[in-house]
């Protein structure tokens, strides 16, 4: 087999269990590909020997006909998830050098069905951005670019990593995290699907937390197909968890074979924002004929308090965030940057060790806490965040998913916002609210934009639907026929 | 509100009148737990630096709490204890700010919806007169570490095996007017504690330390501006902090000054309070609810089997004792005390003459515990054997003196009464015959004294006193005075 890299996961999957490629092949094409991919930066660390080993042990069991649901499949992991005896940075400078001794619960979840771990994969720096700029390990570079243009486009943030290495086929598939869009936004501009399933299907223990009522991890993937494979073995209920929940998981990728007819699609009438490009609008439009044509009704929806989700989210995240990254302080684990008293040292440490962007929301996150700020900010953002959850309620005793685009453009260039924040943050626009209710939402690669790039679709489920949202995924998915791809400029 | 006033005899006199007192006090109680609040590790007191540290103890990133349903049931326990309000949904707030000692850069607290609300403790002060404290509200939250600055020239150390410790802090509404009330409340806090066991109350390990908020007040006047003691980690230290700073704002007020409110510590050395951080200086916590932990619900169902499991408690005992045992009140307290004293006066008492038994435990048995610094756990003399002492003297075998003389070597060599008045032939001589010739040996050796005794019958307790002593005291009193009424012609005058 020649291009053993440009096999989806479950491709991948059947031919190692047929045995017509063994996991050491399947991993070596890949550390290949890694290492001729260094100009993209998509990984901080790759850990070839551990690959080998793993997939040497994988091909053992394989052998013997056993292994499990991922045996053998390279897989790359956002080095937000902490990976026992490999370095875990959170792509800051204050975990640098740091090496946990422990395995996050997800991932462990994965290396017990077999997948094999190439290597830690780069994002914002402790998840906190919308292009992968903020980075302590420098920018991830978009495997995609403009037609006609050698212009360095971003990958989305915060898993830019996990979607430039699924999309430059340096993994067979990858861990993300999504906080307010960091896995779908990334997917987008990418042409990959990602999904973030509902809050607490995954669990985050071991997980470098950004906003703990917020965060949940979930894939990046060639395909839906991929996406539902993954999902079976990310997600579980944790007892070291106490916010993942209790329920079965079921068999994804065999709900996938149930069409959609009679599916009730919500088309939120809200989500349609002033300046949005309009080769977005239409591949919106396409996206609701696909479905139609699938056997789905579809309707307009309201949402009507979609238009206070970003200044919510903008109030929630960073105040979690201030208090979660409060234990990087220098004394125990980590940087520290000595100081004339313990105050100091805290200073120093603090000032070195987080960027620009961590700074910014640590600020901001503690501001809003503040007395005589808390009722003002944060308090008000969490009645807002039950109302904006209520819109959904109500919508989902109408339909069964919502369709929306996944972002408000195309992936953009590198540097162009890092100066505009507003327009940054507004990138999420799309994405927030899946967040602030604790909804699961998938984007698929629907079409290119006018300039060449791929263009995501959202969908958006009610909690623990994520079967349902997956089959529409897939709907979209078959219409679209997805099949474009960068020309690998970076291999050059 | 309507407030206690305080008695007279508790106002403090100051160069311009007199000055009323109001002291409220938070106690932190530590949880008897095998494990933490959030983590497994191990709570146990003294083990050696940073081995009794998960991962969530040490805030690794990407860890997360999970709830001690144990301390939780401590909790409840304790509520109920204090007769409080127990509340069915609590909810998990961080109170964040930075110190070497508290890894995750917040302590998880409960600060609006605490698990406990209102409820009161009794406090038994002298002569009868009893004071009741209301409760304001009980919480959990965690220790933090413990920094070790003594271990290096230049840094400080920190060991975090006390960090995650589940507390329990009890705060009690301004409801004490004299050091004695407040000395008295955390007694009584404590034994409610340990008669639960969901607090082992041992205040040098730091299992139970108290905050204390004082203000004074011109009687009659609305509240005054109050200081907070950190930390005082003895009940004797309570006092004497509470005594220094009233006087000391009583003397800025009486100068025409005014108090800033503000934490303080109390210098055992010197007896005195100093400034820690004023109001201006004070943290601003920024608490918010928990995202990794969701609100803590529990069952009416599951409030009432914990509350169905309670034991008997102090108020509830004491008031039995002097009912089924006919006990003063002066009695009883001191036995309810501690749960181990009370439950060893019962068992003495059972089946045996209450009064007598209460005499006997309060007394020399508690007396001689004292004297030799032993406590109820390490007693050399047991329940059964100091029953069956009582039994000796009931039956006649020994006399009341005897019994001194018995329970003394018991409670050096921990042999039997039986065995200690057999061996040392102690036995009580009832023999009428032996105790007749002894009498007449007096008689006739003090014929001054038999004739004076004629005129004034009171003398007759001098032949007693003879007459015991010339049998080694142990000789029956009461066989004694028969005989030497007769002999002395003093018989059936009554």
């Amino acid at each position: 087999m020649s291009d053993l890299t440009k096999l989806t996961l479950a491709a991948a999957r059947d031919a190692l269990k047929k045995k017509e490629v063994t996991s050491v092949e399947l991993t070596g094409a890949y550390l290949k590909e890694m290492e001729a991919a260094t100009a993209l930066n998509a990984y901080v660390t790759v850990t070839a020997d551990k690959a080998l080993d793993m997939a040497k042990a994988a091909d053992e069991r394989l052998a013997k006909g056993q292994g499990g649901a991922l045996e053998g499949v390279p897989l790359g992991i956002k080095d937000l998830f902490n990976t026992k005896d490999v370095r875990t940075t959170a792509a800051s400078r204050m975990l640098e050098n740091f090496v946990p001794p422990y395995e996050s619960t997800v991932t462990a979840n994965l290396w017990r069905e077999g997948a094999v771990m190439l290597g830690k994969l780069n994002c914002d720096e402790f998840a906190m951005g919308s292009s992968n700029e903020t980075s302590y390990f420098g920018p991830v570079i978009n495997p995609w670019r403009r037609k006609g243009s050698d212009a360095k486009l971003v990958p989305g943030g915060s898993s830019g990593g996990s979607s430039a290495a699924v999309a430059a086929w340096l993994c067979a598939a990858a861990t993300a995290t999504d906080t307010g869009g960091s896995i779908r936004q990334p997917a987008a501009f990418t042409g990959t699907v990602g999904l973030k399933p509902s809050y607490g299907r995954c669990s985050r223990w071991g997980i470098v937390a950004f906003a703990s009522s917020l965060d949940q991890a979930g894939p990046i993937t060639r395909d839906v197909r991929d996406a539902a494979i993954m999902l079976s073995v990310m997600a579980g209920h944790d007892e070291k968890d106490t916010t993942s929940v209790d329920r079965p998981v079921p068999d994804y990728e065999a709900a996938l074979a149930q069409g959609i007819k009679g599916l009730r699609v919500g088309i939120p009438k809200e989500y349609r924002v002033e300046g949005m490009p309009a080769d977005i609008d239409a591949l919106w439009s396409r996206g609701i004929e696909w479905l139609k044509a699938a056997g789905a009704t579809v309707t307009e929806v309201s949402l009507p308090h979609t238009k206070y989700a970003l200044p919510t989210y903008y109030i929630v995240a960073p105040a979690e965030c201030s208090s979660n990254l409060a234990r990087y302080d220098g004394v125990r684990y980590g940087l520290r940057v000595e100081g004339r008293d313990i105050t100091e040292m805290y200073e120093n440490t603090r000032a070195a060790g987080f960027g620009p962007e961590v700074r910014r929301r640590v600020l901001m996150g503690t501001y809003v806490l503040s007395a005589g700020y808390y009722d003002a900010y944060y308090l008000k953002a969490q009645k807002v965040r039950t109302l904006i959850a209520r819109d959904f309620t109500e919508a989902f005793t109408d339909v069964d998913v919502l369709l929306t685009p996944t972002a408000p453009s195309a992936a953009f260039g590198l540097g162009e916002k890092t100066d505009d924040l507003l327009s940054m943050y507004l990138n999420d626009v799309f994405t927030v609210t899946v967040n602030l209710a604790g909804l699961p939402g998938i984007s698929v690669p629907a079409g290119l934009s006018a300039e060449g790039l791929p263009l995501g679709l959202q969908l958006i489920g009610r909690p623990f639907e994520e079967e349902v949202l997956l089959r529409a995924a897939r709907a979209i998915e078959e219409a679209a026929e997805f099949n474009a791809a960068p020309d690998a400029w970076w291999r050059a | 509100m309507q407030m206690r006033e305080a008695r007279k005899e508790d106002l403090i006199q100051g160069q311009t009148g007199d000055w009323e007192i109001v002291l409220g006090l938070e106690v932190h109680a530590q949880v008897s737990s095998k494990a933490k609040l959030f983590s497994g590790s191990s709570t146990t007191f003294g083990a050696e630096q940073n081995t009794q540290v998960s991962l969530v103890d040490a805030a690794m990133p990407g860890m997360l709490p999970v709830i001690n349903r144990f301390c939780v049931e401590q909790a409840v326990r304790t509520g109920l204890g204090l007769k409080a309000k127990i509340n069915l949904r609590s909810v998990f707030d961080r109170k964040n700010y930075f110190y070497p000692d508290l890894p995750q850069g917040y302590q998880i607290s409960q600060f609006k919806h605490p698990i406990v609300g209102e409820g009161q403790v009794v406090l038994d002060m002298p002569e009868g007169r009893t004071v009741v404290v209301g409760i304001e509200r009980l919480h959990l939250e965690q220790d933090a570490g413990k920094s070790l600055h003594d271990q290096h020239p230049s840094m400080s150390y920190v060991d975090l095996n006390r960090s995650g410790v589940a507390l329990m802090e009890i705060v009690s509404k301004p409801d004490m007017r004299s050091a004695e009330e407040a000395r008295a409340y955390v007694t009584k806090l404590r034994t409610i504690l340990r008669y639960l066991g969901t607090c082992d109350g041992n205040m040098e390990e730091g299992s139970l330390r108290a905050d204390v908020n004082v203000s004074v007040r011109r009687v009659g006047e609305p509240l005054g501006t109050r200081c907070e003691i950190k930390n005082v980690n003895s009940i004797r230290f309570i006092g004497q902090a509470i005594e220094y700073e009233a006087r000391r704002q009583i003397e800025i007020l009486e100068d025409g000054g005014k108090i800033d409110q503000e934490t303080r510590l109390f210098d055992p050395k010197t007896g005195e309070t100093r400034s820690m951080r004023s109001k201006e200086e004070a943290h601003d916590y920024r608490y918010f609810p928990d995202p990794d932990l969701l609100p803590l619900e529990i069952t009416q169902e599951w409030v009432d089997e914990i509350k169905a499991s309670l034991p008997e408690l102090p108020d509830d005992k004491k008031a039995r004792l002097m009912r089924e045992y006919g006990l003063s009140s002066y009695d009883a307290t001191v036995l309810v005390g501690e749960a181990a004293r009370a439950d060893f006066f019962e068992e003495v008492a059972k089946g045996r003459d209450a009064k007598l038994a209460a005499n006997w435990v309060t007394g020399d048995f508690f007396g001689a515990l004292n004297r030799e610094g032993h406590s109820i756990e390490d007693t050399p003399v047991t329940a059964k054997q100091l029953g069956e002492l009582i039994d000796l003297i009931s039956d006649g075998t020994i006399s009341g003196r005897i019994a001194k003389e018995v329970f003394d070597s018991m409670y050096k060599t921990g042999r039997d009464p039986a065995k200690i008045v057999e061996e040392e032939g102690l036995q009580q001589v009832t023999d009428f015959g032996a105790i007749e010739a002894a009498i007449d040996a007096v008689i006739a050796a003090n014929p001054d004294k038999v004739e004076q005794t004629k005129v004034k019958p009171q003398l007759a307790g001098w032949f007693v006193g003879q007459v015991m002593k010339s049998t080694s005291g142990k000789a029956n009193p009461s066989v004694v005075n028969e005989i030497l009424a007769k002999k002395l012609g003093l018989s059936s005058d009554d």
